[in-house]
């Protein structure tokens, strides 16, 4: 009894070894396979890398934007104009007023002349302001909620109240227009979504039918294999790591492909986020989200190899 | 080792290669099967190692009955059998080390004991310095040796060989059926289907001979011949 149970326990380990050892070969093998054939290999993962590159470079653009517009978005800012007939010292004495009030956390004066001095430099119409014969900008007060984030209701009040001070002609809430933009934003990841789907289907389908070719090619081999006793499992293992290895290294040129897209946007990215004063900063994929591109890649290139071996591999059977 | 009981194949179209063949072979023997081509021989083989299924009948290999194997299992009984085919069905695209290698792959020898098996196998055929050669490279008959390393490499207790000698002149096909002899000496049951009578009568062993898919009584000259298996 005890003999048994220990031979049996030896078997099991030879056979976790021989297990590993043959993922090992399997592994290496079709690595080595694929790159046996340069040419072929690299079109296949060059294929599979643009097609992920594209719904992962749109979302790290998405991501990209919507950490702008989240620094626009909270908190929400009211723009106060001031009467044009209002001093300069009378604007002040009401920005010190607002700035006290409870709900406000603070109000930012911008005169006249320093907006006429902002708008000048950075918009691009130097030229048409200095045509004219008077500044035609009123003073500003910029008003910033205590809250981070106001509801639609509070921040109308907090307008509403801001309007009854006196000298304020109008009272603007920036909010809606971050509003759209959000859901803009929310339409266009979904968009994202889709695509990314379509192309995945695309890199399945892809890998699916290189492996199918490779199925095909070595016919032979699968035959003599299943001749001499290798079973399913082992058979169907090194196009398993055929599509790992493809999905794998397609990964590896769309992480590339995003990197330099991304290098090549950055230059004037930058100069654009100066225009509007923004500390905007263009953020990459990173390590993790890298990381993880090439775990989905993997992935993909595993599920396409097995709908491949599911279909074809069963068929070749010895005759 | 292997019984035949009233075993029949009809193919779908309607051919029926094998009718109600009946026969024992014991461990240790070496029988030869014989027929004209088309006789059954292949198909008999070819339901000792599963790649068909008979219609009717019985096959039991070491005891085992290939009715109740289920397919997940085929590798397990075809691992314990050698086989050796006319065509040799070397792969040409690995070194004669690697096509003898293969069924020590799929049972998950480690490294250092395929190496040391391979070799004692290519040893045994006489081709231990070809082993980085590809099969190409190879005359008929070597490819045929390798074949037979392949075969025995796992040491399997059963050897099957169909038309072994198939392609190859009479001195080199007495060399193969020599070493099938000498694997047979160490304990292995061998059964090889061959059509060449001259050649298998020369041998002092049993002779199952096929003709239309019936097996026919041993014949007259005394030498060998079938043991029907006896019902009660």
């Amino acid at each position: 009894m005890a003999m048994g149970a220990s031979q049996s326990k030896t078997r099991l380990a030879d056979r976790l070894r021989s297990w590993q050892l043959h993922h090992r070969v399997s592994a290496r093998d079709s690595l080595l396979r694929l790159l046996h054939s340069p040419i072929s290999s690299l079109m296949t993962w060059l294929v599979i890398g643009i097609a992920m590159a594209m719904p992962v470079g749109l979302t790290v653009a998405l991501e990209n934007a919507s950490s702008v517009s989240m620094g626009w978005d909270s908190p929400a800012q009211v723009s106060l104009f001031l009467r044009a007939e209002m001093s300069l010292d009378a604007a002040a004495q009401l920005q010190q007023r607002v700035e006290r009030r409870p709900d406000v956390h603070s109000a930012r004066l911008i005169s006249r002349e320093e907006a006429l001095r902002e708008f000048q430099q950075l918009s691009g119409f130097g030229d048409v302001l200095e045509s004219l014969d008077s500044n035609p900008l009123p003073n500003l007060v910029l008003v910033t909620p205590r809250q981070a984030r106001l509801q639609a209701a509070e921040a109308a009040a907090l307008q509403a109240s801001l309007l009854r001070e006196p000298g304020v002609e109008r009272a603007v809430l920036d909010m809606e227009w971050v509003q759209r933009l959000n859901a803009l934003m929310k339409l266009s990841q979904r968009a994202v979504w889709a695509l990314g789907l379509i192309l995945a289907m695309g890199v399945l389908l892809v890998i699916g039918n290189t492996i199918r070719l490779a199925i095909e090619n070595r016919r032979d081999e699968i035959l003599v294999v299943k001749l001499v006793g290798g079973s399913d499992a082992f058979v169907r293992r090194p196009f398993l790591y055929t599509g790992f290895w493809y999905g794998l290294g397609g990964a590896c040129l769309a992480w590339l492909v995003v990197a330099l897209a991304l290098w090549w946007l950055h230059g004037p990215l930058s100069a654009l986020a100066l225009l509007y004063q923004s500390e905007f900063d263009l953020q990459g994929l990173g390590l993790v989200g890298g990381l993880r591109l090439l775990a989905l890649g993997g992935t993909l290139g595993l599920l396409g190899a097995w709908l491949a071996v599911a279909r074809h591999l069963t068929v070749i059977q010895p005759r | 080792m292997i019984v035949f009981d009233r075993v029949s194949k009809r193919y779908p179209e309607g051919f029926e290669a094998l009718s109600e063949v009946s026969f024992n072979i014991q461990q240790d023997e070496l029988v030869f099967l014989t027929g004209h081509s088309g006789a059954g021989k292949s198909t008999l083989l070819k339901l000792i190692m599963l790649m068909e299924r008979p219609s009717r009948g019985q096959v039991l290999v070491n005891g085992q009955n290939l009715k109740k194997l289920r397919a997940s299992h085929i590798p397990q009984l075809r691992r314990q059998i050698g086989v050796v085919f006319q065509n040799h069905q070397l792969l040409f695209d690995r070194s004669v080390f690697d096509n003898v290698a293969l069924p020590l792959l799929i049972a998950g020898n480690t490294r250092r004991e395929t190496g040391r098996r391979v070799r004692a196998a290519l040893d045994k055929v006489g081709l231990l310095a070809r082993e980085k050669d590809m099969p190409i490279t190879l005359s008929g008959g070597e490819q045929q040796r390798v074949g037979i390393a392949r075969a025995v490499v796992n040491k399997p207790r059963l050897l099957l060989a169909d038309e072994p000698t198939g392609n190859l002149d009479p001195a080199l096909s007495a060399e193969i059926m020599q070493l099938f002899e000498q694997f047979n000496q160490v304990g292995v049951t061998v059964l090889i289907a061959s059509h060449d009578l001259a050649l298998i009568s020369r041998l002092q062993h049993r002779i199952i001979t096929l003709r239309g898919g019936r097996l026919i009584a041993p014949g007259a000259d005394g030498i060998g011949g079938t043991t029907p298996l006896g019902r009660t």
